[in-house]
């Protein structure tokens, strides 16, 4: 970089040097189109512009009226943007208005026809449906009445994300101190490439299991009513997080330079001593990066959650009662909703949120991790 | 100066317990993946035969005795290798960005690295999402907006952009790769190459890239195994249940081996008939996915080994 010479080849050096940044700068630029068009989505509820109520104060049209009307008319009869009404096609239009049709014959008996259901306070308030006894937080996007109550996804993920965490935390850590400390250097040549082989069984094949082998093996052992719940749903997914915490936290006490153990050993520690009070300590804020990022990696698995939680949206405190994850509803739930329809909406909704949450997460083991290096640096 | 006082050399009841312990959640982690593998192998290891592999599914998808996953084996293959194509020169350049030319305190680097490890966290959902919203709809359904056609030509599931989801996905993971093959490099040889009158371009494209190309095909192969794996990310941009038909062109939609996992477990019509099926994808699968590891896990050592010399 520093080294001038007159070259002939000057101007194609500078034009590739541009074009190699520009393909570097669009990873930020993917990032950013991701959180754009997974909100673009979303914002229309985020900002409170998406109505779903099943009646509206609009008196409902025949579909064949759908000729007749102007796109102004169109739009303001189904509540879409300009640009909303310009990217659909007629069929999807046409779905809509029957839609519109349907529930405004079928929705006019309840009492709760005129609730905007993806307003914030159904999203996260309770409410008394007028089918329970008693105030309910509920996601249940299917009838008349869309209820998107996003409590019991929230739960279940976190349901299912502790019960993951609380196994694989101690077994990854444990096994990472282990492999980077304490095991001969010729076992830890092997031993750590075999644990983050655990990383090549994909998440499906792990649902797959779970829901075959484990389901049944788990029951037994623990007695529990439903075969599929939040607690066999985090076993699985703890399977999923080991490799990644592991192989983070082992990087992270790898890390720690080997003079600061071996001054321990020459002072008379021995090597459990060396590498429990002078390398743990040394490498916490790597340990916690790897927990937070697993934590990441846990809220954001799709298959096996899917496949193994029971999927049942109800809010219950218990770990052994079936569970829906935000992740597995969108996963489950997108095939049939109707492109540009509040259901479509909300689910994209939940995308959003996951979008930040692991965005959030992630820039916090960066910057966990941004700490452990300076510190060990000794800057 | 603070003295610390260390636990006893002599005998330590605490340091064994300590040892065993971690050793013991060391060997209950492999314990765990071998009893997996070998469980799914031994459910699954018979269905795998010769007319498994290379039977279709118009004989009865749902069938142990008829179904093959042929269908499947090439919409799996024709989707990772698409993704290559789109994801390895990305992912190169990018690495060589950040190695060779990006001074490495930028505030610039560090919003690229940011942007790269973000990239890993974003759950592969998120992805099928991002499918959905940019891939299918904007970018597809704006070509067919161009060429004026009203039957969606570009703007619904296709081959393509499964594949071009999944290459957003597996960005990072080549250029994790790469990045780690070209920092094992020994600096002395670009030096060598710029000494005797080379541009630093030409010092990229024939010294650095060459000498690199091991960490590259790593690259490659971790992210066709990770990729192989996914099933959220082509729920919605691609996989179909049952095709008549391998894919025929890139706006085609496939059938996929991880995607038959997912519906033979939960919208299987029979799930004792068709379980012999599923574990059978499953063998196949793993059978992909560790051989891959296997030999990306053999070339890392090697460029490890290469790095310590040079360094």
């Amino acid at each position: 970089m520093g080294i001038r010479r007159g070259h002939k080849a000057r101007p194609l050096e500078a034009v590739a040097e541009k074009a190699i940044l520009s393909v570097a700068l669009s990873t930020i630029g993917v990032v950013l189109l991701i959180f754009l068009f997974v909100g673009r989505e979303a914002f229309p509820i985020f900002f409170g512009h998406v109505n779903s109520a099943a009646i509206s104060e609009i008196k409902p049209l025949p579909v064949a009226e759908l000729d007749k009307m102007t796109p102004a008319q169109v739009q303001a009869y189904l509540g879409l943007s300009a640009a909303e009404y310009k990217s659909m096609e007629r069929d999807t239009l046409v779905s809509l208005m029957e839609v519109r049709l349907e529930a405004a014959q079928e929705g006019t008996t309840d009492r709760d026809a005129g609730l905007n259901t993806v307003s914030w306070r159904y999203l996260l308030g309770s409410h008394q449906w007028s089918d329970y006894d008693h105030p309910v937080y509920v996601w249940q996007p299917v009838s008349k009445i869309h209820k998107y109550n996003l409590v019991p996804l929230i739960v279940g993920s976190l349901k299912t994300t502790f019960v993951a965490l609380l196994f694989a935390v101690p077994l990854a850590i444990a096994a990472a101190i282990y492999v980077s400390q304490l095991a001969r250097p010729r076992w830890k040549e092997w031993l750590k490439p075999a644990i983050e082989m655990l990383s090549a069984v994909p998440s499906v094949v792990l649902g797959a299991f779970a829901l075959l082998v484990m389901a049944t093996v788990l029951q037994l052992i623990f007695g529990y009513q439903y075969r599929l719940n939040a607690f066999l749903a985090g076993i699985a997914l703890g399977l999923a997080s080991i490799p990644v915490i592991f192989s983070l936290a082992e990087d992270a006490l790898t890390s720690v330079p080997r003079s600061y153990s071996q001054a321990a050993l020459a002072l008379g520690a021995s090597r459990w001593a060396a590498a429990w009070q002078i390398v743990v300590p040394a490498a916490i804020p790597g340990l916690f990066a790897a927990i937070i990022l697993g934590f990441g990696r846990c809220i954001g698995e799709t298959m096996v959650v899917l496949i193994a939680s029971g999927n049942a949206a109800i809010l219950s405190p218990s770990l052994f009662d079936p569970t829906r994850t935000l992740t597995a509803t969108i996963a489950a739930e997108l095939g049939e909703t109707v492109v540009g329809g509040h259901h479509y909406r909300m689910l994209f909704v939940l995308g959003t949120l996951l979008f930040i949450v692991t965005f959030l997460i992630n820039a916090a083991g960066d910057v966990v991790m941004h700490r452990l290096k300076r510190n060990l640096e000794g800057k | 100066m603070t003295t610390r006082r260390f636990a006893r050399q002599s005998f330590d009841l605490v340091g064994a317990l300590f040892t065993g312990l971690t050793g013991l959640a060391t060997l209950l982690i492999l314990a765990i993946l071998a009893v997996i593998l070998v469980y799914l192998v031994s459910l699954g290891g018979s269905q795998v035969s010769w007319h498994f592999l290379t039977g279709g599914t118009d004989a009865d998808m749902f069938d142990a005795q008829k179904a093959g996953i042929f269908p499947m084996l090439i919409g799996t293959t024709a989707r990772v290798m698409l993704m290559t194509l789109f994801v390895i020169p990305a992912g190169v350049t990018t690495a060589i960005y950040l190695t060779e030319y990006a001074q490495s305190t930028a505030l610039l680097t560090r919003f690229i690295r940011a942007a790269v490890n973000n990239l890993a966290g974003v759950p592969s959902i998120v992805f099928g999402l991002f499918g959905v919203g940019f891939f299918i709809s904007f970018v597809g359904g704006g070509l067919d907006t161009l060429s004026g056609s009203n039957e969606p030509h570009w703007g619904k599931p296709a081959l393509l952009w499964a594949s071009m989801t999944l290459a957003v996905m597996t960005l990072p993971v080549v250029i994790v790769a790469t990045e780690e093959a070209l920092r094992a490099i020994a600096p002395g040889l670009r030096e060598a190459s710029l000494a005797l009158g080379a541009t630093k371009l030409e010092t990229v494209l024939k010294i650095v890239l060459p000498n690199a190309l091991p960490g590259i095909l790593t690259g490659g192969i971790l992210a066709i195994s990770r990729a192989a794996g996914e099933v959220a990310p082509i729920l919605f941009t691609g996989a179909a249940y049952y095709l008549k038909d391998t894919p025929k062109s890139v706006t085609d939609q496939f059938m996929d081996l991880a995607y038959h996992i997912y519906v033979l477990a939960t919208q299987s019509p029979n799930v004792e008939l068709t379980r012999p099926i599923l574990f059978g994808t499953v063998v196949v699968l793993l059978l992909l996915t560790f051989s891959l590891n296997l030999v990306a896990v053999l070339v890392r050592a090697r460029i490890r080994r290469r790095m310590r010399a040079a360094h």
